[in-house]
């Protein structure tokens, strides 16, 4: 890869320092900031519903808080890390920092789309603390009817309009990614030779543009049959019920694999760059994220084998869903393989992406236990599913989204944080992580069920356990705040490339300047090309 | 506190296939996790930088072909195994899927945030299920209000209770012991309240329980006077003038559909025709019938059910 020598850039982060200047920025990477600071705000509001929650289940007696208070901070909870962290956590900002980075482009195709997009999230956001403020809502992020349309009392609609309107900010987002991979690549950066991060990219914006519209469809009905009583979900007014749960799992199952690939795709950066070497099977990794965006699609009814569908549906999605493990699998060892002869050192972000192959290892295979008809029917809605599903969300999504921030941060801020801080912490987080949810998996096939206010006495032990581990994890999250901040003062300057990294990202400077590139960059070789590994 | 178990109890004849299946699913993914592990850990250690470990690779040629192999081996493994654990699961599923003919039926209605329950015999208990052990029992499930669970972990089973449709479960005891009975599914408020107590009894102690039950009279029994009640007789009974299908011996039986087809006249059927009429008419009669959707009662109308159940068939032996 070459790059014609550039005059003195001036860093985006230059580009203005007033409020607004950040504000009316169409800068994909002022944007990219943006994001970065509103959903690490989501997420420690949500963080702190799930303090209080963890802090209640220490004692079998709901005496903390009441069990309406209860409901109510498990739902924004959910709602919060699911809609306002999770889903737009690495596509908001790795993704809209890096997709015109890594094809060397100068921008996204629609800059002042990205920027409405962000406008959207904060107004969905807007809603949804709103609802919070206002008292809270108590159906579950899951909404399920007919309690939700017929049944609570609580802020229903206002929350659900916060989530359909941030859907249209992960749409607009989708569709930029999808027109900007598809036209704006530099010359020579041919299908093949994209990174995978970007392939991830472009699996999940078909996700957020075929899945969320679903999404948006199902809470407007929610609305119709709460405000004018039109009878879609309750059966007394002759709805379905059942009919509302594939509407919502339609999207949100496809949901998870946006939460999920992006994080494969950051892995992919990083293993390749620390162990030295080209990625293992490069295309079937390609092609596996889009078969898992792809089967993805057709794997709903998992979520319903004890709902009241058919049992025949049933065998259907459960082989389904055995065959989306298979491309995850795939995955899994081609980045083990991928250490296999490299020269591989541990840094932070390696430190981080190797804890979240063995978490997702793990949470992929729970998700088999629970694929499996006979089992489901006995783990089906217990803490068996909490610990699964945050094991791939938490364990997954987050561990790659912070090995991500750890990996990119001299190339965003400019600056190098602290490594010995950093590794620390990623190893905080990893065994704070385990001792919070491994405890829920024996938690789970003893029967225990989610979303319980309080318990019988016998399942103390296991929730001491686990909330003793989360308090490790909040520290662990704490940490990456203070040595992040302190290093964008006094961290030593990055330089364009402090890990010697290949992609085109690397070939700018740190922090990029506005414009990107000083001159289109030319592709002329393989990604992962590092020279230094084994045969080079 | 410090007696807590790691591993449920077993009470049905389901529950240690089940738990095969679990210790099953344990082993294959203790091999994987380790062996990713195993191998992470190796390879960072014997690959790290700096180490003396030779990184001379075999040809291109040599290798790409061995990659090939490599990849194709895991991908057909896995494959192989997942296909073999799905069929191994469907399969105990189905077998589970319907219930012996000799069930003994148990009638739960859920409402927020309660369990109540109704025995042939007439016998109501409220968050507390007494069965036999040794004999097959089946539950006939629905919501008052919206969607509950009905989970037994010691049976390892469980099912939505939804609100306007019968759902079951069945399973044969083995323990004689008093258990959890949890909601499963988020219900509102109390949901973390809505538990109570499976008691399995031997069966000579479950015929005492019956015995000495609450009943006045039995749920047929009850289920005639709610029939007269709600009107049903004036069209249904034996003297009616209205053009109704007669109700005698239809449980069971396949009914001949409007437009063709044919349904079981099961519980589920005889709610449903009584809740949405319109749904499936007997073909030959006019949909004259009406809604009864917001006008009985779950529990009234599971006591109508056992009546029209109990029913014989009508002297000529046919279904009219």
């Amino acid at each position: 890869m070459t790059t014609a020598a550039m005059p003195v850039p001036r860093p985006y982060l230059d580009a203005g320092f007033s409020l607004w200047s950040w504000l009316s920025s169409v800068d994909h990477k002022r944007i990219a900031i943006l994001y970065a600071v509103s959903i690490t705000l989501f997420f420690f509001i949500g963080g702190a519903a799930a303090t209080v929650i963890r802090m209640e289940l220490i004692t079998p007696a709901g005496d903390l808080v009441s069990a309406e208070t209860y409901n109510k901070l498990f739902t924004m909870h959910g709602v919060i890390m699911v809609w306002f962290f999770l889903i737009p956590s690495i596509p908001s900002t790795l993704g809209n920092f890096l997709v015109p980075l890594m094809i060397g482009a100068r921008d996204l195709a629609f800059p002042r789309l990205n920027l409405a997009s962000w406008y959207l999230y904060i107004l969905g956001g807007l809603f949804t603390v709103g609802a919070l403020i206002a008292g809270g809502v108590d159906t579950g992020w899951t909404f399920y009817t007919p309690f939700s349309t017929m049944f609570s009392n609580t802020h229903v609609i206002a929350a659900a309009a916060g989530v359909f309107i941030v859907g249209f900010s992960s749409i607009l987002t989708g569709l930029n990614f999808i027109v900007t991979i598809h036209k704006m690549r530099a010359p020579g950066m041919t299908w093949f030779r994209l990174p995978l991060f970007i392939w991830s990219m472009y699996a999940s914006s078909i996700i957020f543009v075929l899945a969320t519209p679903v999404l948006a469809m199902t809470l407007f009905l929610i609305a119709i049959e709460r405000f004018f009583g039109v009878g879609v979900f309750d059966p007394a007014l002759g709805g379905d019920p059942l009919l509302f749960q594939h509407l919502f799992w339609f999207y949100s199952h496809p949901a998870v694999y946006v939460m999920i690939l992006p994080a494969m795709g950051v892995a992919s950066e990083i293993i390749t760059c620390f162990a030295r070497k080209a990625v293992f099977a490069y295309r079937s990794m390609a092609f596996a994220v889009l078969a898992i965006a792809v089967v993805g699609f057709l794997v709903w009814g998992h979520h319903m084998f004890v709902s009241g569908q058919s049992i025949y549906a049933g065998t259907v999605f459960s082989i389904l869903t055995f065959i989306v493990a298979i491309p995850s699998a795939i995955k899994v060892f081609n980045w083990t393989a991928t250490l296999y002869k490299g020269r591989i050192s541990f840094h932070a972000p390696m430190l981080y992406t190797l804890g979240f192959i063995g978490l997702f290892t793990i949470g992929g295979m729970t998700g088999l236990f629970l694929a499996s008809l006979a089992l489901d029917m006995h783990l089906h809605d217990t803490y068996f599913v909490v610990a699964h599903f945050h094991y791939i969300m938490v364990g997954g999504a987050v561990m790659a989204f912070l090995g991500g921030i750890h990996f990119w941060w001299p190339k965003i801020t400019g600056r190098m944080y602290s490594d010995s801080w950093a590794r620390f912490a990623a190893i905080l987080v990893f065994f704070g992580f385990n001792l919070t949810f491994f405890p829920q998996f024996i938690l789970g096939y003893l029967g225990m069920p989610r979303r319980y206010h309080e318990y019988p006495p016998e399942f103390q032990v296991l929730n001491v356990l686990s909330s003793a581990g989360a308090s490790i994890l909040a520290i662990g999250y704490l940490l990456p705040l203070c040595y992040l901040f302190w290093s964008l003062r006094y961290g030593a300057r990055a330089g364009p490339n402090p890990w010697r990294a290949k992609g085109l990202e690397w070939q700018t400077s740190s922090p990029p300047p506005t414009e990107n590139f000083g001159a289109t960059p030319v592709v002329t070789e393989a990604p992962y090309a590092y020279a230094d590994a084994a045969g080079g | 506190m410090w007696n807590f178990p790691l591993f449920p109890d077993r009470a049905s004849t389901l529950a240690s296939s089940v738990d095969i299946l679990f210790f099953t699913w344990l082993a294959l993914a203790g091999v994987v996790s380790l062996a990713v592990a195993v191998l992470i850990v190796f390879f960072s250690i014997k690959y790290r930088a700096g180490s003396a470990a030779s990184r001379v690779m075999a040809p291109q040629r040599v290798r790409t072909r061995r990659n090939h192999l490599i990849e194709a081996a895991w991908i057909f493994i896995p494959v192989a195994v997942f296909f073999t654990m799905f069929a191994w699961a469907a399969s105990l599923y189905y077998e589970h899927s319907t219930p012996p003919a000799d069930a003994m039926n148990v009638y739960v209605v859920g409402k927020q945030w309660m369990w109540k329950i109704e025995h042939a015999g007439g016998q109501r208990e409220i968050d507390e299920l007494h069965v036999p052990a040794g004999r097959p029992v089946h539950l006939v499930m629905t919501s008052q209000d919206v969607i509950h669970d009905f989970s037994m972990p010691v049976f390892r089973i469980k099912q939505d209770v939804l609100p306007g449709r019968y759902t079951t479960l069945w399973f044969t005891a083995t323990k004689t012991g008093d258990y959890h009975l949890f909601c499963s599914q988020y219900c509102g408020t109390d949901h973390a309240r809505m538990i109570g107590h499976v008691v399995i009894m031997a069966p000579a102690a479950f015929e005492a329980w019956l015995a000495r039950g609450n009943a006045a009279e039995t749920m047929a029994a009850r289920g005639a006077a709610r029939f007269r009640q709600y009107g049903c007789s004036g069209c249904h009974g034996a003297d009616a003038s209205v053009h109704a299908p007669h109700l005698e011996g239809v449980y069971g039986r396949p009914v001949q559909l409007e437009g063709g087809g044919s349904v079981i006249a099961d519980e589920r059927y005889l709610h449903d025709s009584v809740m949405l009429p319109r749904k499936e008419i007997v073909a030959g009669y006019a949909p004259i019938m009406p809604s009864f959707q917001g006008q009985i009662a779950e529990e009234d109308l599971v006591d109508i059910v056992e009546y029209i159940k109990s029913l014989k068939s009508a002297p000529d032996g046919t279904v009219r």
